[in-house]
């Protein structure tokens, strides 16, 4: 009896664990994307200080400072407002996006020394996102339907284990065939993306460090390094000053709002 | 000494034979490592300011290695339906060209226009097979008016369009990297050639310069190399009519060549044109030590004496002349060290690696191979008895003939200076070169390979939008517009003033740069976040924003014309914007001036080469006098070999600069060989010097001439190559040697002569005196 019982559990466990494989790489890495989703729903609106540095190969360097609100959208990507500090020339430049999963993204930008906002219109997603080796596609929130994912493994980086997912663009105009993200398994949040350009060569290599977390939930990466492997530049994201659930308003994010944002 | 040597040799024949073979394999098997260099910049020293000057551009922006299509529909038409969704298909097609990072053409054009106060950011062309008559008509306005475009990817005549892809080599194995862009990029041609049966499709661009130097390598090593050998297998077997001495020799010849490459392998060393040629160069200089060899063995053999005793005859009079000669030929070679061009010291070094493999060749293995191998010599060396002719009329006309050829030299020297310098680095290819046949079409059709491209500096960072320094980009621009030689400039300027005018509602009086620097930076900022993936401000702006790029493309011009339209431009700059004076770089420029900085770092190896070949002639005749007398056979024939080239062509190039050093230690060979018959005529056999001048016709008259033969042959087959540097640089050394060869039967002993006292006494007197 004994040993039909073991057997019984034995067979069970078996079995359990071919239903857990009958899971799909595909349905595995949705998962990973959705809970790494839920866990960053939910904070409202945040507000932060960017500093961009950008660097070309030979290592000549400029830096641009830059304020950055954000107010939490449901079912649609988020909206942002992004104010030029520095260079002089530029301050009081304001840069208002709603992002969209997979359609392109509305932009407004009001320049203070025309005093008039103007919308650009375009599907440039790919383009460089203020001169720098982001994406816009890169930098705007990461909705789940923005990709399909597919779970390729396990694995531990710089000390931290993490899940490794593909994702595919679901957008037509995409830059990338597909991005490798590695996942930190405890916290769900991104640790390292490498993106594969259209004829899937290696791209760009994109890491975050200095995480904190805010309202004992949210990530948010101090640091975001892209490096482009193509042509030697890369950016240095610094994110300082985070403050979360400023109680922004969508008027806030509206196109009347940017001339006046301070 | 050198008797019992041969002896020794002769004793060990298979041994020195297995050894000889076994040296050959052990060496060329470093062939096997062997590739060819793709990169046009070979061809300028790490130190060259040109290209430094060339590469700090190059790093403060985005790299402009290219390859572009040249699409040109049948119907001469590019603005129909069917022939924009063809170059929207092979621009889309074109993104998975490997190391590809931006592709552009018409259709994906940022076409910027206002609506309202909405910025709208397009393709120019989208969904190109549903346009309708007036879109067409549309996007031509728009395309013809762009400064960005016309003249650079759409023709004034809207009969062509080109599609540019800029290509970022990682440079990790860029003997891979670029064949894989090209092969590539042909695929794509010949599939879209097929697909649109109605376009004809051409590929122009830098990979396809950097390609064509590898494939032009190729090509003459697989063309001209077996042909130069069955050329010298056909001489030698007239001269020798004899199986077994001519294949020994043609042996010695293939080991020294393998020997060179493969130690050119060893060293890693990466072939370019220039040294690719070193095969044929190797095979027609070593040739000359085997002919002289040969030449005694079968002459004393058909006197008589046995195969063993004419083999160590030959060596005892032949070997301190081979080595001489072979000594001379290396100084001569390896004074091209001097060059600023490394393609061409690599060929020097690779030249003297062969020289110096078949000089040891020459007396160890060949002595051993004809002890061996069955010799019959049947009949006497052609050419004896017209020689004998010839000494005795030079010996009679002597008077007429020494004014003769000094008004001649007078007269070809003066004509030097009408040679000019000139590089055209797109001519260096021949028209059987496709590369050639595409850029020149493509040149007259749509733009330029050429170009200048200037970084003018602003003078603080984040002031590039500084609208003074903006009119002074503008003005420079619209003056370079002007010039007859340019077919296209690229400013940020234009980029400003559409901003502007999409800012003020497409208002064309708004088609101006901007009033202020803040607005200009915050146009600035608009462009660079409306740019779409592959391009960033860095193309023109550098990361500092104090430095803006302005590319000038122009017409394939001469070296001398675009040192002169670099030069005006200069001028210009000076006059009215002297802050912003700089040079102008580009690969034109570079060319530009490689001939002349060749020319003077060759004057330093010519020096010395002729320094140090004189002594040796000196050491060699132990003669002072008759080494200063040779100076004027070995001198005169590159020197009146540039003045008939100044009357026959007038344009002398890199290639050029060095044939005089590398030529120098061939001829004097001849000189050698004449000089110390005449010497030996006169103080052994104690001729007077009208019979020691024949004594040196009978006995050297017809070695010289079928060296000579020889080595103008070989020479004249690497006047075949499709590669321009190659060919005139065999046309030339030819005839630099053709006329050495007359300078040492016609010049040179009315020279003995004249300097020489007739009589055997004061001969005697005089030898004691040294």
């Amino acid at each position: 009896m004994k040993f039909a019982t073991r057997y019984c559990f034995a067979l069970l466990a078996l079995v359990s664990t071919q239903l857990a494989l009958a899971q799909t790489a595909e349905e595995k890495g949705l998962e990973i994307a959705t809970e790494a989703d839920r866990r960053d729903s939910g904070f409202i609106d945040s507000s932060a200080t960017l500093t961009m540095e950008l660097r070309n190969k030979q290592g000549a360097t400029s830096l641009r400072h830059v304020r950055v609100r954000s107010l939490e959208m449901k079912n649609d990507g988020d909206k942002s407002l992004s104010i030029f500090d520095a260079p002089a020339d530029v301050k009081g430049t304001a840069f208002l996006t709603y992002s969209h999963a997979k359609e392109p993204d509305e932009q407004w930008l009001f320049l203070p020394e025309l005093k008039r906002v103007k919308r650009i219109n375009s599907n440039n997603k790919s383009g460089p996102f203020m001169g720098s080796e982001f994406a816009y596609e890169d930098i705007g929130s990461q909705e789940i339907e923005k990709y399909t994912y597919k779970y390729l493994r396990d694995e531990v980086i710089n000390g931290v284990d993490c899940f490794v997912v593909e994702r595919t663009p679901t957008y037509e105009h995409s830059g990338y065939t597909r991005q490798i993200a590695w996942i930190n398994k405890k916290e769900y949040r991104p640790e390292q993306i490498v993106f594969y350009d259209r004829k899937n060569d290696l791209l760009k290599t994109l890491k975050y460090s200095d995480y904190q977390q805010y309202l004992n939930q949210y990530w948010r990466a101090g640091k975001m390094h892209m490096e482009n492997h193509q042509t030697g530049k890369s950016t240095l994201l610094t994110w300082s000053n985070y403050k979360f659930r400023n109680g922004y308003k969508d008027s806030d994010f509206s196109r009347n709002s940017l001339e006046n944002a301070k | 000494m050198l008797k019992s040597y041969t002896e020794w040799l002769l004793k060990w024949k298979y041994a020195v034979v297995a050894l000889s073979l076994l040296t050959v394999a052990l060496l060329g098997y470093g062939a096997s490592r062997l590739g060819f260099t793709n990169d046009y910049r070979v061809f300028f020293s790490a130190d060259n300011p040109q290209l430094l000057a060339f590469e700090n551009l190059q790093n403060t922006y985005t790299k402009n290695d290219n390859v572009m299509f040249v699409i040109s529909p049948e119907d001469g038409q590019v603005f129909t339906a069917q022939t924009l969704e063809a170059i929207r298909d092979i621009t889309e097609q074109s993104w998975q060209i490997p190391y590809s990072i931006r592709v552009d053409s018409v259709t994906n054009f940022q076409h910027t226009r206002a609506e309202g106060d909405d910025l709208m950011v397009a393709d120019l062309v989208t969904a190109a097979e549903s346009l309708g008559t007036e879109e067409l008509m549309e996007i031509r306005r728009v395309a013809l008016n762009e400064p960005m475009l016309i003249n650079r990817l759409i023709s004034k005549d809207s009969a062509h369009a080109g599609i540019n892809v800029t290509i970022q080599l990682p440079g990790v194995d860029q003997m891979k990297e670029t064949p894989e862009v090209v092969a590539h990029a042909r695929k794509l041609r010949e599939d879209m050639m097929q697909k649109y049966p109605g376009i004809d499709i051409r590929l122009v661009g830098i990979a396809m310069l950097n390609n064509a130097f590898s494939e032009a390598s190729m090509h003459d090593g697989q063309t001209l190399v077996p042909l130069s050998f069955a050329a010298i297998i056909i001489v030698m077997f007239l001269l020798l009519r004899d199986i077994s001495s001519t294949g020994a020799a043609v042996l010695v010849v293939l080991f020294s060549i393998v020997s060179a490459m493969g130690i050119t392998g060893w060293l890693g060393m990466r072939l370019t044109p220039p040294s690719a040629s070193a095969p044929i160069i190797i095979l027609t200089v070593a040739i000359g030590s085997t002919v002289h060899l040969l030449v005694t063995i079968m002459q004393e053999m058909y006197k008589g004496m046995s195969k063993h005793d004419a083999i160590i005859e030959s060596m005892r009079v032949n070997a301190t002349p081979i080595f001489l000669c072979s000594f001379t030929t290396v100084l001569g070679f390896l004074s091209m060290n001097t060059s600023d061009a490394p393609p061409f010291r690599d060929l020097g070094n690779i030249s003297a690696f062969g020289v110096i493999a078949s000089y040891i060749f020459t007396v160890t293995f060949l002595p051993a191979i004809m002890a061996i191998l069955p010799v019959k010599a049947t009949h006497h060396v052609v050419g004896t008895s017209p020689m004998i002719k010839l000494g005795h009329w030079v010996v009679s006309h002597r008077k007429k003939i020494l004014p003769f050829f000094t008004v001649m030299s007078i007269v070809l020297i003066l004509m030097i200076s009408r040679n000019q310098l000139n590089d055209i680095f797109v001519n260096y290819f021949d028209e059987s070169v496709p590369f050639r046949v595409d850029t020149d079409f493509a040149t007259e059709h749509l733009t330029g390979t050429y170009s200048i491209d200037y970084s003018l500096d602003s003078g603080a960072p984040e002031n590039v939008s500084n609208p003074d320094f903006l009119r002074k980009v503008e003005a420079f621009a619209d003056w370079y517009r002007q010039q007859p030689e340019v077919i296209h400039v690229n400013t940020i300027t234009d980029t400003f003033k559409r901003l502007n005018k999409n800012m003020h509602g497409d208002d064309p009086a708004m088609y101006a740069l901007p009033e202020n620097s803040r607005l200009g930076a915050q146009y600035l900022l608009l462009y660079e976040m409306s740019l779409p993936y592959g391009l960033d401000l860095n193309n023109q702006i550098d990361v500092a924003k104090q430095a803006t790029r302005l590319s000038v493309t122009i017409k394939t011009i001469s070296s001398s014309q675009v040192l002169a339209l670099e030069e005006r431009a200069k001028a210009w700059l000076h006059q009215h914007a002297p802050e912003l004076k700089t040079e102008g770089t580009s690969p034109a420029v570079m060319f530009s001036h490689i001939g002349m900085r060749n020319i003077i770092s060759m004057i330093k190896g010519t020096t010395l080469a002729f320094i140090l070949i004189s002594l040796t002639m000196m050491f060699a005749l132990r003669s002072v006098k008759y080494g200063f007398i040779s100076l004027i056979p070995n001198v005169l024939p590159a020197a009146t070999a540039f003045g008939i080239w100044g009357m026959a062509v007038g344009e002398v190039g890199l290639a050029l600069s060095i044939v005089t050093a590398m030529t120098l230690g061939i001829v004097v060979d001849d000189t050698i060989h004449f000089i110390s018959k005449y010497m030996r005529a006169r103080h052994e056999k104690d001729l007077d010097n009208q019979d020691a001048v024949r004594y040196a016709f009978r006995h050297v008259g017809v070695a010289m001439w079928v060296t000579s033969t020889v080595l103008i042959a070989g020479f004249l087959v690497l006047s075949l190559s499709a590669f321009e540097l190659n060919a005139s640089m065999g046309i030339m050394n030819s005839m630099i040697i053709a006329i050495a060869l007359i300078l040492d039967l016609f010049l040179l002993p009315p020279l003995l002569m004249s300097f020489d006292k007739r009589s055997r006494e004061q001969a005697h007197n005089e030898e004691t005196h040294i």
